[in-house]
């Protein structure tokens, strides 16, 4: 496990150079879903801590596990925790915080408020139905 | 989506219908890359380790749910080697008088042979429309399928081994691997009470559709329990355990297919020993013609159909509206084929003018419960969200 890691570390860190502007330079970057760079690997945001996430992350489980969901800082938390519980995750160590952060800031919960029972239908793609 | 997935996975989308009836490759060693094959290149891969691919809803439209449009819901990587020669299903447990084990020859040949079709819907179909959001796979409507299973009864097996008065409930073992390669490790072990277990339709099969199970969907043998979340229809069976206590496998336990006893506010998470397990699946229904996004000339009539299921019961009566509810309008409503078996539907609607619609579909079954426009009851988990499917149209 270790050499995988450490390959994979190495990978990410190759990665870096190239996988570096998504982050801002000064201080809180506003994201926009829709400006932000995605790895085409993963399909993950791309920044400066991402190599850490495929190393301790996407080594073992699909980056769709963290694609699908939103979940708060304490949120990923109990992900992590439950998978070391579960899934011989090990510990994080320094690193964990890092993780939770880009977690947390890519995948954190959607700030708009829902109040209604049912959002309105989305995306959907037009098509001409033509009698059969 | 799915041939992006397997360039990436670095494997070929081979379609099954170019393979031999029952073929499995010799020397095929990775069954789990390949679970895509022969799979509908539209399906909506949810995760792929483990599997979860769902199937869009106008992708659901057959009679009877082909092979190429079921959905996935793996918890575990697909076993590595499937011996057919050498497989057995072994019954035994606390409540078992004797325990037997049989060959799959044995159980083709010394009982009783039944064909259902059954409907078998994850658990958690639907999650996606829950707020707050819950964890786990965001299936939408795809989590739903209801093929032809061939087998035999799941009570004459254990009725040949014999079961103690003190009988309560039934757990399947199947032969998938833990994600975390640990031999031995129990993915997923789940059951349904005995009364359950003795329906029936409670089959273990070894065909669906006619042919043998694709091995993505638990081949050469699975337990299949129409009506109840599919996570009790366990795959790459080998062992039912006649339980006498609630069965506490992998899966049974902690939260898992559980939602609270008393209904809670969304957001509210309680403590273990507050949920009950799900049962049978509730009500619900899904639009399969048109698929959603359809532009038609104003004046025109649209046909609609789709299908209904209600768990243990059957569905009684399904609506359409074109008006977010202000008014309803009966659809032409199929017999199930058999108990379990989903039920077809038909309607034909117009609209009155120009403009955006959403059609809506709406089933009650048969004790006179319906499905909620809205989000239902929220539960921690995201399981049995039913809220009516819907689909958009623009009349042009």
């Amino acid at each position: 496990m270790k050499y995988v890691m450490a390959a994979l570390l190495a990978v990410g860190g190759l990665s870096l150079a190239a996988g570096g502007r998504g982050h801002g330079a000064e201080g809180r970057p506003v994201i926009i879903a829709d400006s932000v760079k995605t790895d085409p690997e993963t399909g993950l945001a791309v920044d400066a801590n991402l190599p850490l996430i495929k190393a301790h992350c996407t080594a073992c489980h699909s980056s769709k596990l963290i694609l699908q969901n939103k979940f708060t800082r304490e949120g990923w938390l109990g992900k992590i925790r439950w998978m070391q519980k579960n899934h011989k995750l090990w510990d994080l160590g320094p690193s964990e915080p890092t993780v939770l952060d880009y977690l947390v800031k890519y995948y954190g919960p959607v700030k708009q408020p829902f109040d209604g029972r049912r959002r309105p239908l989305e995306k959907v793609e037009w098509y001409k139905l033509t009698r059969k | 989506m799915l041939s992006a997935l397997a360039a990436s996975l670095g494997t070929e989308i081979v379609f099954a219908r170019h393979m031999p009836d029952g073929y499995i490759p010799v020397g095929l060693l990775d069954n789990d890359r390949d679970a895509l094959k022969g799979k509908h290149p539209d399906m909506v891969v949810l995760n792929d380790r483990p599997w979860n691919v769902e199937t869009p809803a106008h992708l659901l439209d057959d009679a009877i749910t082909p092979a190429d449009k079921m959905f996935i819901r793996n918890n575990g990587i697909v076993p590595e080697s499937i011996d057919v020669k050498k497989w057995t299903l072994t019954i035994k447990g606390e409540s078992a008088k004797t325990v037997k084990t049989y060959t799959l020859a044995d159980l083709k040949t010394k009982f009783k042979v039944h064909t259902y079709q059954l409907t078998l819907e994850c658990g958690g179909n639907g999650r996606a429309g829950y707020y707050p959001a819950t964890s786990g796979n965001q299936w939408t409507q795809g989590g739903i399928s209801c093929a032809e299973w061939t087998g035999v009864r799941l009570r004459d097996l254990l009725e040949d081994a014999g079961i103690k008065d003190d009988a309560v409930y039934i757990g399947y073992y199947g032969q998938d691997i833990h994600p975390s390669r640990e031999p031995g490790k129990v993915v997923i072990s789940r059951g349904v009470p005995i009364k359950k277990a003795l329906e029936d339709e409670t089959l273990v099969a070894w065909a669906m559709n006619g042919q043998d199970i694709p091995v993505v969907h638990g081949y050469p043998l699975r337990l299949v329990v129409g009506g109840w979340p599919a996570s009790v229809s366990g795959k790459w069976l080998h062992t039912i355990a006649i339980r006498n206590k609630v069965h506490d496998g992998p899966k049974m336990t902690g939260k898992s297919y559980k939602v609270p006893k008393e209904p809670v506010e969304p957001g509210v998470d309680p403590p273990e020993d507050q949920f009950r397990i799900i049962e049978s699946m509730p009500v619900k229904s899904v639009i399969t013609y048109p698929k959603s996004g359809a532009m038609i000339d104003n004046g025109r009539t649209l046909a609609l159909r789709g299908h209904a299921w209600a768990g243990d019961l059957e569905v009684k009566e399904l609506h359409v509206s074109i008006d977010f509810g202000a008014t309803w309008q009966k659809a032409t409503l199929q017999a199930p084929k058999n108990r379990l078996a989903w039920q077809h539907w038909t309607a034909e609607i117009r609209f009155p003018q120009k403009g955006y619609y959403e059609v809506w579909a709406r089933a009650t079954d048969t004790g006179g419960v319906s499905q909620p426009m809205v989000m239902p009851q929220w539960n921690p988990e995201g399981y049995i969200n039913n809220s009516c499917h819907r689909i958009a149209v623009k009349i042009v």
